[in-house]
């Protein structure tokens, strides 16, 4: 196939480039192969090592790490397994928290996707350039300042008491829903962007069509629109989840000791000496791995839905 | 502005309106506004506030720019200014290096043919955008200890550079893939070699792509606070560590100065590669 002989522009190889290909790609294919890959397979290694008491690892085979992670065995380990919630409580607070992020992203995001995809042409650019700047920003200054707004003492809870709208301070920092609208107000750009495409790609005359048939805008929203969409709607969750179920700084900066998620209980692990390397790498593992089932499962959906259509 | 503006000879015949209005839904309007406020609300306080004159935080004690002077001349100034340089030139570094690389992998990948292991090579250049940064901290990490690679700078840098490549790759490749390759083919038709079809046709040609990647690539290594706060080691700090180093204390009002200065020049950064990649689109069609 590859080798097909083409003729076009005096006999030459169809592709100026196409022999050099190996060439051209080998020097990232070593970075990300040599810096990446490899540091994740030796995270994988670690996950199975025994930890030492000031960082780091023994390199002796162990499964303490794992089992650490579902069974509680007593302060010195001779005690029969109980099940032990903390940790996967951690990684279930961690998908809901998530999860909420999504489902707020998708509230705000998909109306103004559409609203920007409605726009005359020349106008769409610019609204999209006003919903992606504040991705650009400094994350850590992003949370910082959210931080800042909604605190107890902070601007936002100063004027809803100046207008007598609340009579005391509403207390946001250090909750479960400071987080997610820190989440939420990370990744919002994310769900915007691939709804925004799909709609745009979206032929109106079905909406129309809908409508000459007596749907009303709600219905044609329903039946027409939201199944025409569906796939920039995934999209968009999943580039919202992913990096929510990971994050470190929303839940460490808005959330406190209390509301503790995967990101911060992976950093404990390896930060000074009390920390434990074999279990910050196979928590790391897990939620990698939950990461990239999520990917999967998304890309499978995704080639099916395109043999449909092709 | 608000109703007619995608029909601008709407009819009042009913039908020729209900077909544009079934486009229009009642309160998307208000959420997209509801959208904009809450995503620059937080930065526009914060802007507002490095201004104030008062000490305290809560209160607003006049305009003043006391606190950008302290940014600069004040007790942290010399720690500002090291973390500054060292997050100013490791971006740069990093996104040069992954620039390069970017442009050479879309080079292979767009103008390659279709080969095997075509998408085994996409999947492995935007491995660094699927593994959470945070799985990507604590693997670099564990890496840098076994192999004794020296935490610091040195190793803050390769670590950037790796999570840099999707971010220059994309855009290049997106403008590449917009390049018709019979430009290439034309140049050696009239006996050029393939390096100059690359230097003199071709890589200009993809100028836009490439800018617009680097300064992606380069606002992200300026962003980046998980990785580098795992890889860095003791002593020495970017900015990012250091602002959360301080705000663990406690928001202090040179830091929302500090963070006004570092957000305009991501907005000026952002802004520029906006309009060069526009202009680009304009001249290259």
């Amino acid at each position: 196939m590859a080798t097909g002989v083409k003729i076009e522009s005096g006999g030459g190889s169809s592709s100026v480039f196409g022999s050099l290909r190996y060439w051209l790609l080998t020097p990232s294919w070593l970075v990300i192969g040599f810096f990446l890959v490899a540091p994740v397979a030796m995270m994988l290694i670690y996950s199975f090592l025994t930890k030492e008491f000031r960082g780091g690892v023994i390199w002796e085979f162990s499964l303490a790490a794992y089992d650490q992670f579902i069974f509680d065995r007593g302060l010195f380990g001779d005690e029969p397994p109980k099940l032990e919630w903390t940790y996967i409580g951690i990684f279930f607070r961690s998908i809901w928290q998530a999860f909420s992020a999504t489902v707020l992203c998708l509230l705000i995001g998909f109306p103004t996707a559409y609203f920007i995809a409605t726009r005359p042409i020349h106008t769409r650019p610019i609204w999209l350039f006003l919903v992606t700047i504040p991705y650009w920003v400094n994350l850590l200054i992003r949370t910082v300042s959210l931080k800042f707004l909604i605190r107890d003492s902070g601007p936002l809870n100063q004027w809803l008491i100046s207008f007598g709208i609340l009579d005391s301070p509403i207390h946001l920092i250090n909750t479960n829903v400071a987080v997610q609208l820190g989440l939420f107000y990370s990744y919002l750009p994310f769900m915007v962007l691939p709804i925004y495409a799909s709609v745009e790609r979206y032929n109106f005359v079905l909406s129309e069509a809908a409508w000459d048939l007596y749907a009303n805008r709600w219905t044609t929203l329903r039946y027409i629109l939201l199944p025409s969409v569906k796939s920039g709607i995934i999209a968009g969750c999943i580039l919202v989840f992913v990096p929510s179920l990971g994050a470190f700084l929303a839940p460490d900066l808005l959330g406190g000791a209390k509301n503790f998620m995967i990101g911060s209980l992976i950093e404990e692990q390896f930060k000074g000496n009390a920390g434990n390397w074999p279990f910050g790498a196979a928590a790391s593992m897990i939620l990698l791995t939950l990461v990239l089932i999520v990917l999967m499962v998304y890309a499978r959906q995704q080639s099916r839905t395109e043999s449909k259509y092709s | 502005m608000r109703v007619n503006n995608h029909a601008p000879n709407q009819n009042i015949v009913e039908m020729a309106q209900s077909s544009s209005e079934i486009r229009r839904f009642p309160g998307f309007l208000p959420i997209t506004i509801l959208c904009l406020v809450l995503l620059y609300a937080p930065l526009v306080i914060v802007m507002i506030y490095s201004f104030n004159d008062s000490r305290s935080i809560t209160l607003w004690g006049g305009f003043s720019l006391r606190w950008y002077e302290d940014v600069f001349f004040g007790l942290e100034a010399a720690k500002f200014k090291i973390a500054a340089w060292n997050s100013l030139s490791i971006a740069s570094m990093a996104a040069i290096t992954s620039t390069v690389l970017a442009t050479s992998a879309a080079v292979g990948m767009i103008r390659g043919g279709s080969f095997r292991g075509k998408p085994a090579s996409f999947a492995l250049i935007s491995l660094p955008l699927m593994v959470p940064e945070i799985v990507t901290a604590v693997a670099t990490l564990i890496f840098f200890s076994t192999i004794g690679f020296t935490r610091g700078y040195a190793s803050i840098l390769v670590a950037h550079i790796v999570f840099c490549i999707p971010f220059a790759y994309l855009p290049i490749a997106a403008r590449l893939d917009g390049i018709e390759s019979f430009y290439e083919q034309a140049a050696l038709d009239l006996y050029a070699s393939k390096a100059q079809a690359f230097w003199r046709i071709l890589l200009p040609l993809m100028a836009p792509g490439i800018l617009s990647g680097f300064l992606l690539a380069f606002i992200i290594s300026l962003d980046d606070f998980i990785i580098t706060n795992f890889v860095k080691g003791a002593g020495i700090e970017t900015l990012p560590t250091a602002i959360f180093g301080s705000v663990k204390q406690g928001i202090k009002p040179n830091i929302m100065a500090l963070s006004t200065l570092m957000l305009l020049i991501s907005i000026l950064l952002v802004t520029v590669s906006f309009f060069v990649g526009k202009r680009g689109n304009k001249t290259g069609r």
